[in-house]
């Protein structure tokens, strides 16, 4: 009966139900992160003296603790999934601005100029040219934020369980079940290597240019670490 | 506007500057445990960072440790030590620990890795051992990518050692944890604004420590 995949019923979910429940909170925010992102970069691109003023107000959003933020929020979304993911979404687009940023501002000039050259407006110079250039480094910030995101939802457990697998660890106190625990740590941290592997892939898709395999010392170089990428420039 | 209401009851509270669930105890806890998970996961990210990016052998292996202990959930983690190993400060450093040395490690290693060869051709060529290769041109030329992986490792452990509260421990978290059961939300929002304004503080501190241990050439280059 206490076996790893058995699930109190007080959760109101299978196994399998509690992951479609985790992947739902912790993926919709970063979608609705990218969604914001991408014209606030552009926007950061386009007006360099908007940049330094952004990064401080997505430092001081990012040092605001998940928990804090939950719980500020229950005030206005109730013990809701919303409560959970508004926060989220919020960690998302401070990762993804300067990921997105320093993206298109890494395409060269002459690319650009050659766009320009061969009769490409500005909209699809940006579409066509300069995201998928810029896309290694968007994937990197996506590949933070998302895995960042899904190891977040857990602390959702503390505002009436809405942390789906993070309910496990409530319930592993409550019960005195430690497997529970281990069945909630383990769960979440297959999801997120699994999710990223999958962001690997899908770069790969989409940069059929990238050497793969060879390019490591390439990658190296052109690949800062994401996550130092993030709050990079920040105290300034 | 309803939070600043609250900042404002919070703090103008005489009740909560005082005693064991005193704002200035709250405080010292909660540095006390964020400066000793930061120095337990430099001391295991900055050796082991320094060494793979000098040799530059291992960053693959170093990049999978890092996505894998990223992908562990520190909350899950910190119950999960508490279920297991019962109410202490071990089941807090260890997710603090785990969370903190990623960004540490990878960092370190990206830093010394991408210091340009020239200068350390040349300091071997002049006969340096490489120790004093390593410490003398590579760690100064990589010290403001090193100081900023530390950095968002420090902003990272302050926020996150709020949920040390919901295992019955102190820092600031406890003022969150327990105005969430007690329905107080000033407790919540005052205890938000104080991490939150620790957590400036602390970049305010890397920022000042940045600005008076980087080489002023690495800093105009840079």
């Amino acid at each position: 009966m206490n076996g790893f995949f058995d699930i109190p019923s007080d959760l109101q979910h299978s196994w399998l139900g509690l992951i479609g429940l985790h992947l739902r909170e912790a993926l919709l925010p970063v979608l609705a992160g990218l969604v914001a992102a991408l014209p606030i970069a552009q926007l950061c691109v386009r007006f360099r003296w908007l940049y330094p003023p952004v990064l401080g107000v997505t430092t001081v959003l990012y040092a605001i603790p998940s928990l804090a933020f939950f719980v500020v929020l229950i005030d206005y979304t109730g013990q809701s999934e919303l409560t959970v993911m508004i926060p989220l979404a919020v960690y998302s687009l401070v990762v993804l601005v300067p990921a997105i940023v320093d993206g298109v501002r890494s395409v060269p000039q002459e690319t650009l100029a050659a766009a320009t050259a061969m009769g490409i407006g500005p909209v699809r110079r940006y579409l066509q040219v300069q995201l998928p250039i810029a896309a290694p480094a968007i994937l990197a910030g996506l590949r933070v934020a998302t895995v960042s995101s899904i190891s977040l939802v857990s602390v959702g457990a503390l505002i009436g369980n809405q942390g789906a697998l993070g309910n496990l660890l409530a319930d592993a106190m409550f019960y005195h079940r430690p497997v529970l625990a281990v069945n909630s740590v383990v769960t979440t941290a297959v999801l997120a290597i699994l999710v990223d592997a999958l962001l690997v892939l899908v770069r790969v898709l989409l940069t059929p240019w990238m050497p793969r395999g060879t390019g490591r010392r390439r990658k190296a170089a052109a690949r800062p670490e994401p996550s130092a990428l993030a709050l990079k420039d920040a105290p300034r | 506007m309803n939070v600043l209401n609250f900042v404002n009851a919070f703090f103008s509270d005489s009740a909560h500057w005082h005693g064991y669930d005193g704002i200035p105890q709250r405080l010292l806890e909660h540095i006390q445990y964020s400066l000793t998970a930061l120095a337990i996961a430099a001391a295991i990210g900055l050796p082991v960072g320094l060494l793979t990016g000098h040799t530059g052998r291992g960053g693959n292996v170093l990049a999978f440790v890092a996505t894998a202990a990223r992908a562990l959930p520190s909350f899950g983690l910190l119950v999960l030590m508490f279920v297991l190993l019962g109410l202490g400060l071990l089941p807090v450093m260890i997710p603090l620990v785990v969370l903190a040395v990623p960004p540490i490690l990878v960092t370190t290693y990206e830093a010394v890795r991408s210091v340009d060869p020239s200068p350390v051709d040349a300091a071997r060529g002049m006969g340096m051992s490489e120790p004093r290769i390593l410490f003398q041109v590579e760690v100064p030329v990589a010290l403001p990518l090193i100081l900023s992986g530390l950095r968002s490792a420090a902003i990272q452990i302050v926020s996150t050692a709020t949920i040390a509260a919901y295992v019955s421990l102190g820092g600031l978290g406890r003022y969150i944890v327990d105005g969430l059961y007690q329905r107080d939300y000033e407790k919540v929002v005052g205890g938000a604004t104080l991490v939150a304004v620790l957590a400036l503080a602390t970049l305010t501190v890397f920022w000042a420590v940045s600005r008076t241990a980087v080489s002023p050439g690495v800093r105009r280059s840079a």
